[in-house]
C-alpha cells in the first residue's frame, strides 16, 4: 500500500515541476524583468491559445504538419525497411551501398532545403521530401544492422521446420528484427517531427512551423509560444503512441534484459 | 528399409583455409543413439549442420533418410512465439487443426508445462526452455533427432534432470539420435555408441559401445568405465605422459 502511494506521488512530480515553471514564468513577467515584447506573459499566451483555437487556424496547422510527417515518414519506412533487408542479407550490397547511405545519414536533412524549394516549390511537397530525407537513411541503416545481427540459429531452426521464401521473411526475419525496427521508427518519427517544423518555416504557407515563423514576423510572441507548446506536446504524443508498439507481447523479448 | 539412416561418406568441408573435415565417414544406424564428443573447435556444429542438411559438404556425400530435427544449446526457440506456438512449429505438417491441437496438448503434458503454453521463452527458466525445445523437436513424426549440446547452458543439477527427461521422452517417442557434446558424462550416460573425435581436421579417434538400457544411473559401473575410457582417450586421465607424447 505504501509503495502504491509513493508511485502515485512520483507520477504527480512532473505536474509539480510544470506548476513551479509556470509560477516562475508568471512572477518574472509580473515583475517585468524582461520587456513584454520579448517575454510574453502566461496570460497573453493563454489568450493566444484561445484565439488560435477559435479561428480554427491551430487545428489546420496541426493537420497540415501531421499530414506531411505521416506521408514522408511512411514513405521512408515503406522504402527504407525493404532496402535495409536487402543490405542486411547481402554482404556485397552492403559493401557497395553502406558508405553512400552513411554519407546521407550524416548529412543534415536541412542542407536539402534549398533544393527542396527549387525542385518542389512551396507547400506539402518540399516538406515531405525533407522528412523523407531525414528518416529514410537511419531506417535503412537500423534495418540492415538488425538483419545482419539475427542469430544464425534462427535460420537453422527455420530450415529444420521447412520455412522458405516469403514465409521465412514474414515468420522469421521480420519478427526477429521487429524490436529494433520499432526503436528505429521511434527515433526517426521524432526526427521527422523536428524536420517538418524547419521545413515549414522556410518552405511553407501553413503548418505549425509556418505558424511560429508567421508569429515572429507579426511580432506576436504569445502566438510563438503557443506554437512551441503545441509542437512539443504533439512530439511527445507521437513518441508515446509509438512506445505502445513496444508493449506488443511478441516483441517484448527485445526489450527485456 | 536400409539399415543406415544417416551416412557421411568421404566428406570434406572447409571454410576458407580452415579444413574442418577431410575425408570423414560416419554411419548412424536406425534407432541408434550416438554421441559425438571432441575438443572444442573440432567441428561438432559443422557436423550437425551437415547431418541436418543446413550445410553442404565441399566434397563427399551425405545420405539422410527421413526428416531430421535439431535441439539447440540455447536460444533456439523463437523468442517472438509462445511455448505453444514454438511447439506448433514442430506440428506444422499436420493439416488437421484438431489433431494438431491434440498433439500440442500431449507434448505440453509430456514436458509438464501445461500451464506455460502462453508464456514467452524469456519468461521461462533455462531448464523449461530446453524442455520446450525438446518438445518442439520431438513433436510430429520425425525420424532423426540431432542434439547440439542441448544442456550445456544449464546448471549441473538441472542438466542431470534433463538427461533423465530426454531418456524418458525417447522411450515415449523413439528416434534415431545424434548427440554432439563436450560433456563426456552426458555422452556416456545417454548413448549406445560414443564417438571420440580428434582435433581439426576431425577424424574418429575411438568408438565405444555402452550396452545398457536407458535411463541409466550416472554412477553405473559401465557408465563410469565409459567415462574413464573417453577421458583417457582424450589424454585427460591416466598416463598423462603418454598423452602428452601423443601431442594432445
Amino acid at each position: 500500500m505504501i509503495e502504491e502511494k509513493v508511485t502515485k506521488k512520483v507520477r504527480l512530480l512532473p505536474f509539480a515541476v510544470l506548476a513551479v515553471a509556470v509560477a516562475v514564468w508568471t512572477v518574472l513577467s509580473l515583475l517585468r524583468v524582461f520587456p513584454e515584447s520579448l517575454f510574453p506573459s502566461p496570460l497573453s499566451v493563454a489568450d493566444g491559445f484561445a484565439e488560435e483555437i477559435g479561428t480554427g487556424r491551430m487545428f489546420n496547422d496541426m493537420i497540415a504538419s501531421l499530414f506531411r510527417v505521416a506521408i514522408g515518414f511512411s514513405l521512408a519506412a515503406a522504402l527504407g525497411v525493404p532496402l535495409g533487408l536487402v543490405l542486411g542479407h547481402h554482404s556485397r550490397a552492403r559493401a557497395a551501398l553502406l558508405p553512400a547511405v552513411n554519407f546521407f545519414r550524416n548529412l543534415s536533412p536541412l542542407a536539402w532545403i534549398p533544393f527542396a524549394i527549387l525542385w518542389f516549390g512551396i507547400g506539402d511537397a518540399p516538406a515531405i521530401f525533407l522528412i523523407f530525407m531525414a528518416a529514410f537513411f537511419p531506417i535503412v541503416l537500423a534495418t540492415a544492422a538488425a538483419v545482419a545481427s539475427i542469430p544464425t540459429v534462427y535460420f537453422r531452426v527455420a530450415h529444420d521446420y521447412g520455412f522458405k521464401g516469403a514465409e521465412l521473411l514474414t515468420q522469421v526475419t521480420l519478427p526477429a528484427i521487429a524490436p529494433q525496427i520499432i526503436t528505429a521508427l521511434r527515433v526517426t518519427a521524432g526526427l521527422s517531427w523536428v524536420v517538418v517544423v524547419a521545413a515549414e518555416m522556410i518552405a511553407g504557407r501553413d503548418g505549425l512551423g509556418f505558424a511560429i515563423w508567421d508569429a515572429r514576423n507579426g511580432l506576436r510572441m504569445d502566438l510563438l509560444v503557443v506554437g512551441m507548446i503545441v509542437i512539443g506536446v504533439i512530439g511527445v504524443v507521437i513518441d508515446q503512441l509509438l512506445l505502445r508498439l513496444t508493449r506488443i507481447p511478441s516483441v517484448r523479448w527485445g526489450y527485456e534484459r | 528399409m536400409k539399415d543406415n539412416l544417416l551416412r557421411l561418406e568421404n566428406v570434406s568441408r572447409s571454410f576458407g583455409p580452415v579444413e574442418v573435415f577431410t575425408g570423414f565417414s560416419l554411419d548412424i544406424k536406425r534407432g541408434e543413439f550416438a554421441a559425438i564428443v571432441g575438443p572444442s573447435g573440432c567441428g561438432k556444429t559443422t557436423l550437425l549442420n551437415l547431418l541436418s542438411g543446413f550445410d553442404k559438404p565441399s566434397s563427399g556425400s551425405v545420405e539422410r533418410e527421413g526428416r531430421a530435427r535439431m535441439m539447440y544449446q540455447h536460444g533456439g526457440l523463437f523468442p517472438w512465439l509462445t511455448t505453444s506456438e514454438n511447439i506448433r512449429l514442430g506440428l506444422r505438417h499436420i493439416k488437421d487443426e484438431a489433431e494438431r491441437e491434440r498433439q500440442l496438448a500431449l507434448m505440453l503434458g509430456l514436458i509438464g508445462l501445461e500451464k506455460f503454453g502462453g508464456h514467452y521463452p524469456h519468461q521461462l527458466s533455462g531448464g523449461m526452455r530446453q524442455r520446450v525445445e525438446m518438445a518442439r523437436a520431438l513433436a510430429g513424426d520425425t525420424d532423426i533427432l540431432l542434439l547440439d549440446e542441448p544442456f550445456s547452458a544449464l546448471d549441473y543439477l538441472t542438466r542431470l534432470k534433463m538427461r533423465r527427461e530426454l531418456a524418458r521422452m525417447l522411450m515415449e517417442r523413439p528416434r534415431t539420435t545424434v548427440l554432439v557434446t563436450h560433456d563426456i558424462e552426458e555422452a556416456a550416460q545417454l548413448a549406445d555408441r560414443v564417438i571420440v573425435l580428434s582435433e581439426r581436421p576431425a577424424r574418429i579417434r575411438r568408438e565405444l559401445w555402452v550396452d545398457l538400457p536407458r535411463p541409466r544411473d550416472l554412477t553405473h559401473p559401465q557408465v563410469i568405465e565409459a567415462i574413464h575410457t573417453v577421458l583417457e582417450e582424450m589424454g585427460l586421465e591416466g598416463d598423462t605422459q603418454n598423452a602428452l607424447a601423443q601431442g594432445t
